[in-house]
């Protein structure tokens, strides 16, 4: 369902400074695949990601999604179908609005705006039902202002509203990496049960590589904007830690980089 | 302060009150310090006294100078989110423009009132007394686009557009462009501070193409007035706050002139205001 080729992105082309992040990449994504993406700092995991969102320009290669293809498509435009978290809890929602107006704005997603009413009965009801399920008591707070909730409260409100408007990718940039340890898990098993309820096409970078083989049903490692290996399911049910960091270093040619990473074994 | 001192400050306070909505969708709404309204204050102006000289009902002079503001935003607009030229330059060479824009408009600096029929005129002609022909007229305006805005802000779009000066990324995510956003946010902005200057214009007899200078800061002088004493706990209240600062804002100056003050020390008075107010919250925080 998402197709890319020869893709590539290079960061102050021309200049000194030049950068290839992302290096000919191929990937293609099946329907429902759930894919946990790793590799040390600077790899190109999270520029992939913004270069299917449309955040920039890329300078070769093409990105279809759906059989259309997305390669120039403005960041809102591939907005329409995919929806993002990122690493920061604060960067999905909108800090003076209330949680019903936020969320009002993700279920209007899939329609155009109009002049409708932000808010209804209808609306409301639909948000109770989704707050229900993430289980933090958010539905009996709907006019409270996002600012006023916890980092790891507003991350679950971004993953709602990324998802609920059912959209055809979704794109997790280490969405857990910014919260504590205890927040991070109900983040996950959110995560996984949200996807997984609504059968989401998933790519999720993680420094955590225990998360990186226990969720989803496809391992990518990225290494020098490069994709070096892409682990399908049958593979990945017997990774271990261990294993991949072998792997790592094998195609590496020396130690895994990122601290985090290495923290998190 | 005699009642007659306090009446017209309340009437300016009124008429004013609407360019002071204008900015506080530019300016809080979304996030864009919008320097277009010292020039489209006095292009609502020279646009509906233009066309009172030529006869137009004074109401529909009003709707012309909504037109013409909302073109002036959208000049911003371009200059900003097309040409990406930075907001403050943008909204300064609108503004620029619009000097010499409101000459020809006017065909002169300065056209008089005098004997013309106006929006006031007419409710005088009513037979209502005053002072509440004026208030009433100006209390009616002012409700209705208090009200207005604050559905607006309530719709769909209304939300987008808060979200827009809130968090950019967040409404990309949304699918939404925050061009088009600040685009819309632009017009309506300009367009309510075209509408007070009209107002404003048919309310002292004049327009004049100087008219417009300091409508910036007195505009933000009123949005932080409203938010200190009244709070911004809602759309609806922020607003409420933003006509209550504009009215204390004329207030205050009229006692200043009373005290005493030479008039051509306001601005000064006002931009110094206008600092002590966005600066407490830091100076609030290093003290704590
Ligand atoms: N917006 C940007 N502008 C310039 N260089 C960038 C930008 N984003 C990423 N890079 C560079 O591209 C390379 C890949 O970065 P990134 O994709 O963020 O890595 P990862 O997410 O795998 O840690 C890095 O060298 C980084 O410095
Ligand atoms: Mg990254």
């Amino acid at each position: 369902m998402l197709k890319i080729k020869n893709l590539e992105k290079i960061f102050y082309r021309g200049t000194p400074n030049e950068n290839i992040a992302i290096n000919k990449i191929d990937l293609t994504v099946n329907e429902g695949d759930f894919i946990t993406i790793v590799g040390s700092n600077g790899a190109g995991k999270s520029t992939l990601l913004n270069s299917i969102a449309g955040v920039f320009p890329v300078e070769n290669g093409t990105i279809i999604l759906d059989n259309e293809d997305i390669t120039k498509k403005t960041e809102y435009k591939c907005a329409q179908k995919i929806g993002r978290v990122f690493q920061n809890p604060l960067a999905g929602t909108s800090p003076e609005m209330t949680i019903e107006e936020n969320l009002s704005l993700a279920i209007s997603k899939s329609n155009n705006l109009s002049l409708k009413w932000g808010l209804s009965k209808h609306k409301r009801e639909i948000m109770r039902k989704h707050l229900e399920k993430i289980d933090l008591g958010l539905e009996k707070r709907l006019t409270t202002k996002v600012k006023l909730l916890s980092g790891g409260q507003r991350q679950a409100l971004t993953l709602l509203m990324a998802t609920v408007a059912n959209p055809r990718l979704l794109l997790l940039d280490e969405h857990t990496a910014a919260l504590d340890p205890a927040t991070a898990i109900k983040i996950k098993n959110l995560t996984a049960e949200l996807v997984n309820e609504n059968n989401i096409t998933t790519l999720m970078i993680t420094h955590n590589m225990e998360d990186a083989i226990k969720m989803g049903n496809r391992l990518i490692m990225m290494d020098g904007g490069k994709i070096i290996y892409d682990i399908p399911a049958a593979e990945k049910a017997d990774l271990t830690i261990e294993k991949l960091l072998k792997m790592f270093e094998i195609k590496h040619g020396g130690k895994f980089n990122n601290d985090r990473m290495l923290l998190s074994v | 302060m005699n009642l007659s001192f306090a009446i017209t400050s309340l009437e300016q306070g009124l008429a004013f009150g609407i360019m002071a909505l204008g900015v506080f969708i530019s300016f809080r709404i979304l996030d864009f310090a919008d320097l277009t309204v010292d020039g489209s204050l006095p292009l609502g102006a020279a646009v509906s006294a233009r066309l009172l000289t030529m006869g137009m009902n004074p109401f529909f002079s009003l709707g012309a100078a909504i037109i013409a503001g909302g073109m002036a935003g959208a000049i911003t607009g371009f200059l900003n989110t097309k040409l990406k030229i930075a907001p403050l330059l943008s909204g300064i060479l609108t503004m620029t423009s619009l000097y010499s824009i409101n000459l020809r408009v006017m065909g002169r600096p300065n056209i008089p009132l005098i004997g013309k029929e106006t929006i006031f005129s007419f409710i005088r002609d009513l037979g209502i007394p005053y002072p509440w022909n004026n208030l009433l007229l100006l209390i009616i305006v002012i409700v209705a686009v208090k009200l207005i805005l604050d559905a607006f802000l309530n719709t769909q779009i209304g939300f987008a557009l808060r979200a827009t000066g809130d968090n950019p990324q967040m409404i990309r995510s949304m699918g939404i462009s925050t061009n088009s956003m600040k685009m819309l946010g632009l017009i309506i902005s300009n367009a309510l501070v075209a509408l007070s200057g009209a107002l404003v214009g048919q309310y002292q007899g004049f327009a004049d193409v100087n008219m417009g200078v300091g409508t910036i800061v007195a505009g933000l002088a009123s949005v932080i007035i409203g938010e200190v004493v009244i709070g911004e706990k809602s759309i609806m209240i922020a607003t409420i706050g933003v006509i209550v600062g504009s009215i204390l804002y004329r207030f205050s100056i009229s006692i200043a002139l009373n005290l005493g003050l030479a008039a051509s020390d306001l601005k000064l008075l006002t931009a110094i205001l206008v600092i002590i107010f966005l600066s407490t919250p830091r100076i609030k925080k290093a003290l704590r």
